[in-house]
């Protein structure tokens, strides 16, 4: 009747050993170790995070940048505004076997510019408008929420129901009407005005976390010892938070560079002569036939730092929030069984069914609910603070 | 609740007018509405600036001026309730919006439609099967249609699936070796989804295989592609899975009334296809079709009503669902049958599949035809938008339904010995659906201005286009217009889905 996977425990003590697991890893180590720890056994973020450096580093040192009319050069043959001519109907030139790159490795448009120089300079711009949306919108997100959800009552009504005015316009349309008004004036102008639109996701999670975390003990203890509203707030309730802002933060910059690149290829995002990916696509798009090197170069690009990002904040998430992590292997909980001597070896229960999902107790295990506190302020130690045994 | 209701409702009309002041502005301040004037060289160059003036009220300043729209919305200049005023081109936006919004939002209800149906049924399974090959597949292509921009899949699927399945069409032969890998790999599919020791994974394996096979080499000896069609034996085929299927997840084969029940309903269904098929159909059109849609639906909830015995009740739910399902496959059927004569007709060509436009300009032909035209338009620009819905609902359900299955009533459910299948159905997934109808109806906006990128890719005359020709001329009153149906659709589903959570889940109305 019950169906198991082949995960899943087939023994109550195995469950005991799951929990006797997931208390031997953390033992002895201080919350950022254990998110450090946790964070580098996801194999597809660090996979992400190295692909993501690579690009980052490829796309800057190779043609160079221009920040306010201050041009580097890079490594580089060509620049992304320089024409050069058309060699072989703009054909690429890199090739597997035998291994080659040559002189243009995308391929070139119509006009001779090079497209790996083009595509570099767009992902530099998509990178830096990421990055700068995904910092602003996640200050400013961060402190209406707390703000709100800390103080309540009126500041709470004010700034919930501005935060639901903005979020009736949806991110695409005001995207477009502000980056109409002010893409002309280039990226990171752009960048600004869009982390001043997509901080509203943030700031009702923060909010949602801050409600919560404020009628905790240690909040009141920091409280009862004369700690300022700023003190507590900064000190004890953020670094609490903290996980769900950088999550959030990561799923953010994704979303951002979809945008960027979305509004980029309505025409209201970055405007020529600079460009960006989005740009280069919608310049492109009706010679895919034609040309098809220079639609999916671009794309494939945005692709990859989009998912890079996504993966990483996925990683972030299964390091801060043990609730949605990846259950043992079968081998490392019999290894673990092993080590720790239980007595479980009676309790048959029929758990075999409901370890079909994680095990619920590991969440109350000692991994999330030990509130950050800093040394000083450090209250007693309540009986709620410390990690329970079996519920059952 | 109804004191929740009005409070509720009041906030959401405020915050819907606030919101509309902010896009007004924010419009209103993105450019210059003369700009086009000042550069022409027209010899009335200043008569025509003044007449635009005069027309939109320019010597208005924004702020104000969103009062003068506003009342014309409400109905105080003169021009009826709900004028949404011109144009630069003095084209009245009323009908402008009345004209770009049937195929955005057919556009967007089907899209929203088959994303919910699609996420809810694969992040349902994943979160069944978790950490399974099938669940570790979802989960990656889930993240990459996250990180996909809508506008190049869009335009790699009017390339490869139009123009390749186009082509595919002109010769339409199935490769024997296709089959040949094609069969084991729907079969090794169905094996990681459906669970078991390893002996009943072979068999799964073994007959989805099979199956794959025979449907496949029937389409190839049939010539299916250039005709397709369900036929009366596949229809009988699939209406005893139709019976069987039903009955297993919502009340359990056990149950042998109810299988009877919906194998009774399934034989009416199956003996009414040929009326309907060369009879009936002829004389309908969309209404009388949806009419047609609720007898159905009526009449086969009394049939389980009448052979339900003691509790009737979730045998007539699962009578309604068998006779709906089957008549569906009946519709199918009918509009397939159309499919030769549409693809062959002057204006198609042979090439079904369209890449530009929401319908076939000049088309004649009955509804059927129509139905099918509007397939063969809908059904790349509703591959493109789904794809980021889609993989939200399967995350969202999938983390939905685990979170539902650690509690502990489904642990009381289970100790108290009812099958599998009561538990997920009857206790996790009702209560897992609770957060999801939030997720989704706070997506409906989102999924309206994504239509705005799929509208312009696919070259429809729809909303998006009256929002990007009316921000390009800084023209306030088209935007507006837009902005009017996208938001208050945003509004409005995230009332809806309020209304419903404080409905289904009573906590929510305490605080």
């Amino acid at each position: 009747m019950a169906k198991t996977t082949p995960q899943a425990p087939a023994t109550g003590d195995a469950t005991d050993a799951q929990k006797d697991l997931a208390l031997i890893e953390v033992a002895g180590l201080s919350q950022s170790q254990i998110v450090r720890r946790r964070f580098l056994r996801h194999r597809g973020a660090l996979v992400s995070m190295a692909l993501l450096a690579f690009i980052v580093l490829l796309s800057f040192t190779s043609v160079g940048t221009q920040i306010a009319g201050l041009r580097v050069g890079g490594w580089w043959m060509w620049t992304w505004d320089q024409l050069t001519p058309v060699v072989d109907g703009g054909r690429p030139t890199m090739s597997l076997i035998p291994f080659a790159i040559g002189e243009h490795p995308f391929g070139q448009d119509e006009v001779g510019r090079d497209i790996f120089a083009l595509v570099m300079r767009g992902t530099q711009q998509s990178l830096m408008i990421m990055v700068i949306v995904g910092l602003l919108a996640t200050v400013v997100g961060t402190v209406i929420g707390a703000v709100s959800g800390y103080y309540r009552g009126w500041r709470d009504s004010v700034l919930m129901r501005f935060t639901d005015i903005v979020i009736t316009i949806p991110v695409i349309v005001v995207g477009a009407v502000l980056g109409r008004t002010y893409g002309i004036q280039g990226a990171p102008v752009l960048a600004l005005i869009l982390g001043l639109v997509l901080w509203t996701a943030m700031a009702r999670l923060v909010r949602g976390e801050f409600l919560s975390l404020r009628e905790r003990e240690f909040v009141d203890a920091a409280r009862v010892a004369g700690a300022s509203d700023g003190r507590i707030i900064f000190r004890h309730i953020l670094p609490n938070a903290v996980g769900v802002i950088i999550v959030n933060a990561t799923l953010l910059m994704a979303s951002a560079i979809l945008l960027e690149t979305a509004l980029s290829f309505l025409g209201y995002g970055v405007q020529a002569p600079d460009t960006s990916l989005g740009k280069i696509i919608n310049e492109n798009q009706t010679a895919f036939a034609t040309r098809p090197w220079l639609f999916w170069w671009p794309g494939l690009f945005i692709i990859a730092i989009a998912l890079c990002v996504n993966f990483i904040g996925d990683g972030l998430r299964d390091a801060f929030d043990p609730r949605q992590r990846k259950m043992p292997t079968e081998r490392a909980l019999a290894k673990a069984a092993a080590a720790s001597v239980s007595g479980g070896a009676a309790g048959q229960a029929p758990a075999a069914a409901e370890a079909e999902a994680e095990d619920p107790r590991l969440r109350e295990g000692a991994i999330l609910p030990n509130a950050i506190v800093p040394e000083e302020d450090r209250p007693l130690p309540s009986p709620e603070d410390e990690p329970e045994g079996d519920p059952r | 609740m109804a004191s929740f209701i009005l409070r509720r409702l009041a906030q959401s009309l405020l915050i819907f007018i606030a919101a509309t002041y902010l896009m007004y502005l924010l419009v209103a301040l993105s450019g210059d509405p003369l700009q086009d004037l000042y550069e022409s060289s027209a010899p009335n160059k200043q008569q025509l600036i003044d007449a635009r003036i005069k027309l939109l009220d320019l010597d208005v300043p924004p702020f104000l001026r969103y009062f003068i729209w506003a009342g014309g919305l409400l109905g105080f200049t003169g021009h009826g309730f709900g004028w949404m005023g011109v144009n630069l081109q003095g084209a009245p936006v009323n009908t402008l919006l009345a004209q770009a919004m049937t195929s955005t939002l057919q556009l967007v209800t089907i899209a929203a439609l088959v994303a919910i149906v699609l996420g809810l049924i694969v992040g349902i399974t994943t979160a069944l099967r978790q950490y399974s090959a099938y669940d570790y597949g979802v989960t990656f292509l889930s993240f990459l249609f996250f990180s996909l921009p809508i506008f190049w899949v869009a335009v790699l699927l009017k390339q490869y699936l139009a123009i390749g399945f186009n082509d595919f069409l002109r010769d339409p032969q199935i490769a024997w070796w296709f089959i040949l890998i094609a069969a084991p790999v729907v079969g090794a599919l169905w094996t990681s989804i459906i669970p078991g020791a390893p002996k009943r994974r072979l068999i799964t394996f073994g007959i989805a295989t099979a199956a794959t096979a025979v449907v496949l080499v029937y389409m190839q000896l049939s010539d299916w592609f250039a005709n397709p069609h369900i036929g009366p034996f596949w229809i009988v085929l699939t209406a005893v899975g139709i019976a069987f299927g039903v009955t297993a997840i919502s009340v359990g084969l056990k149950r042998r009334r109810a299988l009877i029940a919906a194998l009774v309903t399934a034989a009416v269904g199956v003996a009414l296809y040929f009326p309907f098929m060369y009879w009936l159909s002829y004389f309908l059109n969309e209404w009388l079709l949806i009419l047609l849609g609720l007898v159905t639906i009526g009449v086969s909830y009394a049939i389980g009503w009448f052979m339900g015995g003691d509790d009737r009740k979730p045998v007539a739910r699962t009578t309604a669902l068998t006779g709906l399902f089957v008549a569906s496959v009946t519709v199918l059927d009918r509009y397939m049958s159309v499919w030769q004569a549409y693809t062959n007709s002057g204006r198609i060509k042979g090439r079904p599949i369209a890449t530009i436009g929401s319908q076939t300009p000049g088309l004649e032909g009955s509804m059927w035809v129509h139905g099918v035209d509007l397939f063969a338009h809908l059904l790349l620009p509703t591959i493109a938008l789904i794809l980021i819905s889609f993989a939200t609902y399967t995350r969202y359900s999938r983390a939905s339904l685990l979170e539902v299955m650690n509690q502990d009533y489904i642990r009381t459910a289970r100790s108290k010995g009812l099958t599998e299948r009561t538990v997920v159905v009857r206790h996790a997934f009702r209560n897992a659906l609770i957060p999801i109808a939030t997720i989704i109806a706070f997506d409906i906006g989102g999924l309206v201005g994504g239509a705005v990128i799929t509208e312009r890719v696919f070259g429809w005359t729809g909303m998006g286009q009256l929002f990007q020709n009316g921000l390009d001329h800084v023209d306030p009153n088209p935007v507006m217009a837009f902005f009017l149906v996208v938001g208050g659709l945003a509004i409005l589903f995230n009332l809806f889905a309020d209304l419903l959570y404080a409905a289904l889940d009573p906590r929510i109305r305490v605080s």
